[in-house]
């Protein structure tokens, strides 16, 4: 599946031969079209929305909730189940807050796993410490996948929450969401999906997935930073109290009381980011022109070949499953040489990985490592990019031999 | 010489593969630890004061190349010095990595750091001992 010709539509990525961008699993470049959007809605149509008292803001209104439309289409979701927030972080936050305050009771069990990300983790700490709810893992198995022989005696009927990442941000792993959702619904708990690494890499049906929420961010899909989604099965946003209030989520407002608006706008408190939701909204359309099943093949085909390549390096360590239930991302040592030394190494060759903890602290506990460097894929690298960071490594490897 | 072949040379590997006065400092009077969220490096600084005097110092942690020669370094530095002295070496050390300020010859190795200057990146990893020691002395 050749996107090559892809690249020349990421200007940074085309003005930069000199640069081998592997860190899209942190953030992902930007095409020209959605720098554009960006661009045409402040010079052609930047007023605030929903306040459509001229024909300008009737624009900038249909252009936003056009975005939401591409999102929808973009997750399978109804309309009216597309809620723009800043990212998956404040996505899954709001979850946490407006549905885990008001449902959570002490004794209640928030089932999680052990490759979260910290998203994934910190938004349920704080709200399981007002209400003294309890939170536990599904174990990892040693090649990095969740151990879903534990479901038995993890998953009872105190569990309120399944709260799981689709696919890890450090191992790649695509974890079985729709199975769990499954097994989790048996027990009638709530099931929460942090899709950050997922939405932008492979195709993501909300309703095939049997889920109640998705998080996403719009920045590691090709959006800006600043619009992320949460979606939310209808019945269950119908039936919450708002996040934050202020204006536009409202129905009626007194000094002392107020009444809230219907989904989505319950949950979207404030002007929101009227331009990176749309930009965001190209974002969508782009990829699916292209469509995600290429996509996920495109991050497959330069998993599978980097993960052969690497094997050239000597003292080289790869971690993750192999298979098709991982994606386009390798976390990597290199004998003893701190992640950090290693990313610096590789930083001077041109090659951009990130090196750290990819604020996931419990998955590197169960590694037993301080730490990892990162290699991610995305539409716009090619194998001759995957070729430049195996020979840089060889080189290291060369270099650097008594660090080692 | 790049600024790689500056940084990462024979002394620095010296100091991360055998960092001196490494472990715990069972007669402490203070300790601090410094932490780096982004990457999880930590170290914690312990020091033994004789009246203004730093009479022993140690470190323990995990880190990068760059983190753990910066407090080995600094600890092999700052023994025997006054505390006023030590903060004024941190000041220097830190206008050096941080600034690019020229380096102060009473930094001795730690110069071998310098380079740390032109890595923006790297600037948290070799002032996150500098930190802790700060703290423990104030």
């Amino acid at each position: 599946m050749d996107l090559t010709a892809l690249k020349e539509d990421f200007p940074l990525i085309a003005g930069r031969p000199d640069l081998v961008y592997l860190d899209s699993a942190a953030t992902s470049q930007k095409p020209r079209r959605v720098l554009e959007a960006l661009d045409r809605y402040y010079k052609e149509l930047n007023a605030n929305v929903h306040r459509g008292a001229y024909r300008l803001s009737v624009a900038a209104t249909e252009a936003y909730e056009e975005a939401r439309r591409r999102m929808a289409r973009f997750l399978g979701a109804e309309e009216r189940e597309i809620i723009f927030v800043r990212n998956t972080t404040e996505a899954l936050n709001l979850v946490a807050y407006a549905w885990g305050l008001r449902n959570l009771k002490e004794g209640d069990e928030i089932l999680v796993t052990e490759m979260e990300h910290h998203a994934g983790l910190v938004p349920w700490h704080l709200v399981a410490g007002l209400k003294g709810a309890r939170i536990k893992a599904i174990p990892l198995t040693e090649e990095g996948r969740l151990d879903l022989s534990a479901l038995d005696h993890l998953l009872t009927d105190r569990v309120k929450v399944v709260s799981l990442v689709h696919m890890s941000n450090v191992l790649g792993t695509i974890n079985p969401v729709a199975e769990i959702a499954r097994r989790a619904k048996e027990v009638g708990a709530l099931v929460v999906v942090d899709g950050a690494q997922s939405a932008p890499h492979l195709p993501v049906d909300v309703k095939a997935l049997g889920a109640d929420f998705l998080a996403l961010s719009g920045h590691k899909m090709l959006g800006p930073t600043g619009a992320g989604v949460l979606w939310g099965r209808y019945e269950v946003l119908e039936g919450m109290a708002p996040f934050l209030g202020g204006g536009e989520m409202i129905r009626e407002v007194h000094v002392d009381r107020s009444t809230y608006a219907p989904p989505p706008q319950r949950f979207e408190a404030g002007t929101p980011p009227i331009a990176e939701a749309i930009a965001l909204g190209e974002a969508a359309s782009y990829l699916m022109e292209i469509g995600m099943e290429r996509v996920f093949a495109h991050d497959r085909t330069l998993l599978e070949y980097a993960l052969g390549r690497l094997s050239e390096v000597p003292d080289l360590k790869v971690y993750g499953p192999r298979g098709e239930d991982r994606g386009g991302v390798i976390p990597f040592t290199l004998g003893r040489l701190h992640p950090h030394d290693l990313a610096t190494f590789l930083d001077q060759e041109g090659i951009a990985v990130r090196a750290g903890h990819h604020c996931a602290q419990p998955l590197h506990r169960k590694l037993g490592l301080a730490a990892t460097a990162r290699a991610s894929f995305y539409l716009y690298n090619t194998l001759e990019e995957v070729d430049r960071f195996v020979e840089a490594l060889l080189r290291i490897h060369t270099r650097y031999r008594a660090w080692l | 010489m790049s600024v790689l072949d500056e940084l990462y040379r024979e002394i620095i590997l010296r100091h991360y593969q055998s960092p001196k006065n490494f472990g715990v400092l069972p007669q402490a009077t203070k300790t601090a630890g410094g932490l780096n969220p982004s990457c999880g490096d930590q170290v914690e600084v312990m020091v033994r004061l004789e009246g203004d005097t730093i009479a022993d110092i140690r470190f323990q942690g995990q880190g990068c190349a760059i983190s753990t020669a910066s407090a080995s370094l600094m600890t092999e530095l700052v023994k025997g010095k006054k505390v006023a002295e030590a903060l004024e070496l941190s000041r220097k050390f830190q206008a050096m990595v941080v600034e690019g300020a020229p380096p102060d010859p009473a930094l001795g190795d730690l110069l071998a750091l310098q380079g740390v200057a032109k890595l923006p990146a790297r600037v948290k990893c070799a002032t996150l001992a500098w930190h802790a020691l700060e703290e423990a002395l104030r």
